[in-house]
């Protein structure tokens, strides 16, 4: 099918892009990459009277390491931060999750901040973004404001920006020594959409106690869910077989509350968070030990 | 468009996938699901590959776009991708073939230079890319067979190690093509 008429804002700076959303409110709608936003104009799901098209405004887009953070503009293109040796160097997390997302031509023109911003269940940004602790950088014409991930998602496809708010940076905290990361996912064919995807995010300190476990699952529930269970079952533990799949256990039975659908039912979405969290969790202690030891010999 | 500026006026909610197509008569773009998935329409703005069904005509305004036109030469000369489409076999009814071909022509310039590529690779490469006719095979065997041409030159050294990087499938297929 075909979008409904709409009327086109090339917005030229971001205090431009504001002003629009601020006159025309509800009716008008930020457009980034267009990844979603589009096939659902297209099928007439979204009927935006004004869309503000930001990809002119150069200002929202790189990746630059700041202090203790890698900030990343919210036009950065997925492929851009995919192939970003900051990135890799610093938050390895997202380099190892970018190729899950979509294919290639879809993030040659997809942003980061719009997959946020978009708050898919079944996105694989939102959930990383809370197992970084990510901090979302906001602005309106009433301000700035800052936004912890965790914090950010609030339902179904809604987040905490208001209608006349745009996600404009995404601060990722670079990784420490004695820090570990991994991400899965189980998907029908590569590039679809994730039956179940993990991201984990671990620390131990120099005798290998785990000091923070954020295990962040996708497509289980209305956004990005943090397992309240993995860090209970593992802070101030020193990680093992054992403990790791308990964790794993009690995060699919107690944390998540899938949905069953065509593609799977609820009982196999269990089964592979159970699964996935296990593995990741594996790889990320097995890369905190690499990293501790990397620190302790330098 | 394809080395040459077009002019043309285009609605805001005219995709770019409808304006190559209904404007500028550039109907080798094809048009499948008009939401992302199946690849039909991919096209490259300022080189690289993307849906035309994604984007607006005039988010384009002032960008380098290429399509499947631009690929053979003034004289009708088969640009070294297609004619490792054709000598592979790797169409049938050739619905898809126009995004095959776009998406795949950045991914194999960028590894003009690099050794032999894996089966995997090729996939990866694929994957964004519906076929309902071929069953895929002989599309990896065409990205094999390009992949020699564009690296080596379609000279002797290509045609050597055709023969031994790709087997007899890809040989008899040539002939066949031929
Ligand atoms: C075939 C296909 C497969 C896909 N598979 C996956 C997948 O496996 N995993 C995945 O995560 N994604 C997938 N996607 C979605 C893709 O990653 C999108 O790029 C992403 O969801 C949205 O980013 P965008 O830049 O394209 O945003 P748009 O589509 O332009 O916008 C999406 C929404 O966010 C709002 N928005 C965008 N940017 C901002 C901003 N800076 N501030 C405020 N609001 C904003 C828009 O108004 C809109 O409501 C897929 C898409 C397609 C077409
Ligand atoms: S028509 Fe654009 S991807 Fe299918
Ligand atoms: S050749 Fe018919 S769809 Fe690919």
């Amino acid at each position: 099918m075909k979008p409904c008429s709409f009327e086109y804002v090339k917005a030229e700076s971001l205090e431009h892009a504001l002003a629009v959303l601020v006159e025309h409110g509800d009716e008008a709608k930020i457009l980034a990459g267009g990844q979603s936003l589009v096939p659902a104009m297209n099928f007439r799901l979204a009927q935006p009277a004004v869309l503000v098209d930001l990809n002119g405004v150069g200002a929202l887009s790189g990746i630059e390491r700041v202090d203790g953070m890698v900030q990343v503009g919210a036009m950065t293109r997925q492929r851009s931060a995919e192939r970003s040796s900051v990135l890799s160097a610093h938050v390895p997390l997202v380099t190892e999750t970018m190729p899950f997302i979509a294919h290639a031509q879809i993030r040659n023109r997809g942003t980061f901040g719009g997959s946020i911003a978009h708050a898919d269940p079944s996105a694989e940004l939102p959930a990383i973004s809370v197992a970084l602790s990510a901090t979302l950088q906001v602005t309106s014409s009433r301000g700035s404001r800052s936004i912890a991930a965790s914090d950010f998602y609030v339902d179904l496809l809604t987040t905490a920006l208001e209608a006349d708010e745009i996600l404009v940076r995404v601060d990722l905290p670079i990784a420490v020594p004695g820090s570990g990361f991994a991400f899965a996912e189980v998907s029908r064919r590569h590039g679809d959409y994730a039956l179940v995807g993990v991201a984990a995010s671990v620390q131990c300190d120099a005798s290998g106690v785990c000091q923070q476990a954020r295990v962040s699952l996708l497509s289980v529930g209305p956004g990005p869910v943090l397992s309240t269970s993995c860090a209970a079952a593992l802070i101030g533990e020193r990680p093992t077989t054992r403990t790791i799949a308990d964790a794993a256990a009690a995060t699919a039975s107690d944390d998540i509350d899938p949905e069953g659908d065509i593609h799977a039912s609820a009982r196999f979405r269990r089964h592979l968070a159970r699964v996935l969290v296990e593995r990741t969790l594996t790889r990320a202690f097995a890369r905190a030990a690499v990293s501790a030891g990397a620190a302790e010999q330098a | 468009m394809n080395g040459r500026a077009r002019r043309g006026s285009a609605e805001s909610r005219h995709l770019l996938s409808d304006f190559l197509r209904h404007e500028l008569g550039l109907t080798g773009t094809h048009v499948g699901c008009e939401h992302g998935v199946c690849g039909a329409c991919t096209v490259l703005i300022n080189g690289e590959a993307v849906r035309s069904c994604l984007v607006f005509a005039v988010q384009c305004e002032g960008a380098e776009v290429t399509t499947v036109e631009g690929l053979a030469a003034e004289d009708g000369e088969l640009h070294p991708l297609q004619e490792a489409f054709q000598a592979a076999h790797a169409l049938q009814c050739g619905f898809c073939t126009p995004g095959f071909l776009m998406s795949l022509l950045p991914f194999l310039e960028e590894r003009r230079d690099s050794g032999a590529l894996t089966d995997d690779e090729i996939r990866d490469a694929l994957g964004g890319n519906l076929c309902r006719c071929t069953g895929y095979q002989n599309i990896v065997e065409a990205v094999r067979l390009a992949h020699t041409k564009m690296s080596g030159g379609a000279g002797n050294s290509a045609g050597n190690s055709v023969g031994t990087s790709t087997g007899n499938s890809a040989g008899t297929c040539a002939a066949e093509g031929a």
